[in-house]
């Protein structure tokens, strides 16, 4: 059904996750797992906490990798190419698809130097080089105007809704093809959260973009497909109309109509 | 009404041995001080004793202490920061590291007596450095090594995980996430620890008094194979083994102060590194 939906809408296939399981040591947290996230579109995941939406999240960057004691089991595929094949080379990977933390992680540096450490890392030195990534990467996270006088201030004097902003600034100098946002604006004020959201709306014309979020209103405002996670299992993927207004299963329903979680 | 009465007599109580360790140290500070200041000059600093002490000054063992704290220093930071990052970053949890660290903290408990005569046995005898500023170097640098990796890893420890994290998920590899994103943060700290470690070390008697300090030794030492005067050797050998000890009362304090000036000012630097790094960076 899953195949059958995106068909019908035409969209490429960005990641293709097969039969995935995951664990902490011996805790399974995902089990059989599998999803075909579109390109360029917004991909909402959703679920109680604890469900495994963050652990899956983390798969896709392999981020979990820095946990002792964790493993996968299955294929995740990004542009048709298996991420967890022993020849992925994980900072290409990482580099390709962006992450966005849940609570905002400015280094303690400039906002310059914050936007620079991503496009330093692969080797850029050029000062103009930077100075015009920099400005092109806060100028898509609709940042630029507020913070362009000082560029060279600390990040850490940022408000919280723009030290987000700024992270997600960060994860666009890179140039990722994908960006995975976790739960990026939990911590924010309604009037921040709205700026990120319109952000997040103007980014999916370049990017295909997955987000965690536990707020049934933001998945329904800005998201075009939702995955729904359930104790470590897809309950159900489609188009976030569809899923919100006629869900196929009980589980879902009652999850979105706030029966439980 | 009982219990509260209790509770001012406890809170009186602390109070007092509170004071009391502070009186205990002020008074000693203020008996070096009053009877070392009056033998504080610039003959003092900057000539070699004479008359085994009894008179001249004290230039020998200052340079030699400067110079074991270098050596030491030299020795230990690069060992023991590494050590901690290993530690810190790189180690996997498990029953191997646990034994790690039980290892370290059990050589922090080791006297420092049983340091010098494993400094004998390693680095003057079968390494057969002689009795040398390196020897004592060493073995000076092996007794601070677990009060190093002990700060410098709870530094490291100090650093945000999301920092990390934050660095990784840009495509930065471990080790240039550590160099950019962790090191920068931690070395205030792992400094601030090291230098206190090295601090108490600059005083110690037992290690150098079998490694590398001489008894006598008007001149200064040419290379790092040479053995040199140190001042807490010196103040023992005023102390106990000069023949008219009382007569030479006045160098000994001397010698005390300038010893004590010399580890507070090492001390201050630590914590001026610290309170300067902490205004750069916070979160």
């Amino acid at each position: 059904m899953v195949v059958t939906e995106l068909k019908a809408i035409k969209v490429e296939t960005k990641v293709r996750v097969r039969n995935t399981d995951f664990y902490y040591g011996s805790e399974q947290a995902l089990y059989g797992i599998n999803i075909d996230v579109p390109a360029r579109q917004v991909t909402a995941l959703i679920g109680p906490s604890g469900c495994g939406k963050s652990t899956f999240l983390r798969t896709l960057n392999r981020m979990n990798d820095i946990i002792d004691g964790t493993r996968l089991v299955g294929e995740v595929m990004i542009d048709g190419e298996d991420i967890y094949n022993e020849n992925t080379d994980v900072v290409a990977l990482r580099k390709k698809v962006g992450m966005v933390f849940q609570k905002s992680n400015p280094f303690p540096k400039s906002i310059f130097d914050n936007i620079a450490y991503g496009p330093r890392l692969h080797g850029i030195t050029n000062k103009d080089e930077l100075t015009a990534i920099v400005e092109k990467s806060l100028i898509r996270a609709a940042l630029w105007d507020e913070v362009k006088d000082r560029l060279h201030k600390s990040a850490l004097d940022l408000s919280g809704g723009q030290q987000q902003r700024m992270c997600i600034a960060r994860a666009l100098a890179v140039e990722p093809q994908v960006l995975l946002l976790d739960e990026p604006a939990s911590a924010l004020d309604p009037r921040s959260t709205a700026r990120v959201e319109e952000l997040i709306t103007e980014l999916r014309k370049d990017l295909t973009i997955l987000i965690v979020t536990h707020n049934m209103q933001q998945a329904g405002r800005i998201s075009d497909f939702t995955s729904f996670f359930y104790e470590g299992r897809q309950i159900e993927f489609g188009p976030t109309k569809r899923i919100f207004t006629n869900p196929g299963e009980k589980k879902t329903e009652d999850y979105i109509t706030g029966r439980f979680g | 009404m009982r219990s509260r009465s209790a509770q001012t007599m406890i809170y009186w109580l602390m109070r007092a041995f509170t004071y009391f360790v502070l009186i205990v140290i002020a008074y000693i500070i203020f008996d070096i001080i009053r009877n070392g200041m009056p033998v504080l000059s610039w003959e003092f600093l900057t000539e070699s004793p004479r008359k085994s002490g009894a008179e001249g000054g004290i230039l020998p063992a200052i340079v030699g202490t400067l110079l074991l704290v270098l050596g030491t220093m030299a020795a230990a930071l690069p060992l023991g920061m590494a050590s901690a990052i290993y530690l810190s970053e790189y180690a996997k949890r498990g029953r191997f590291t646990e034994m790690l660290r039980l290892a370290i903290l059990t050589l922090a408990g080791v006297p420092s007596i049983v340091f010098g005569l494993f400094g004998l046995g390693l680095f003057v005898l079968f390494l057969n450095f002689g009795a040398s500023i390196i020897a004592g170097s060493l073995t000076l640098a092996c007794m601070v090594l677990p009060t190093i990796i002990v700060s410098s890893e709870e530094a490291l420890q100090g650093v945000p995980q999301s920092l990390r994290e934050g660095s990784l998920a840009l495509g930065a590899t471990k080790w240039e996430t550590i160099r950019k994103n962790v090191l920068p943060y931690a070395i205030p700290g792992m400094m601030t620890g090291s230098i206190l470690g090295i601090g108490r070390a600059a005083g110690e008697t037992a290690p150098i008094l079998l490694t590398v300090a001489a008894f006598y030794l008007p001149g200064l030492p040419d290379s790092i194979f040479d053995q040199v005067m140190a001042l807490p050797y010196h103040l023992y050998v005023l102390a106990t083994q000069h023949p008219s000890a009382d007569l030479v009362r006045p160098m000994q304090y001397g010698t005390a102060l300038v010893l004590m000036i010399l580890v507070m000012t090492v001390n201050l630097a630590a914590v001026l590194i610290r309170s300067r790094m902490r205004k750069k960076y916070r979160w």
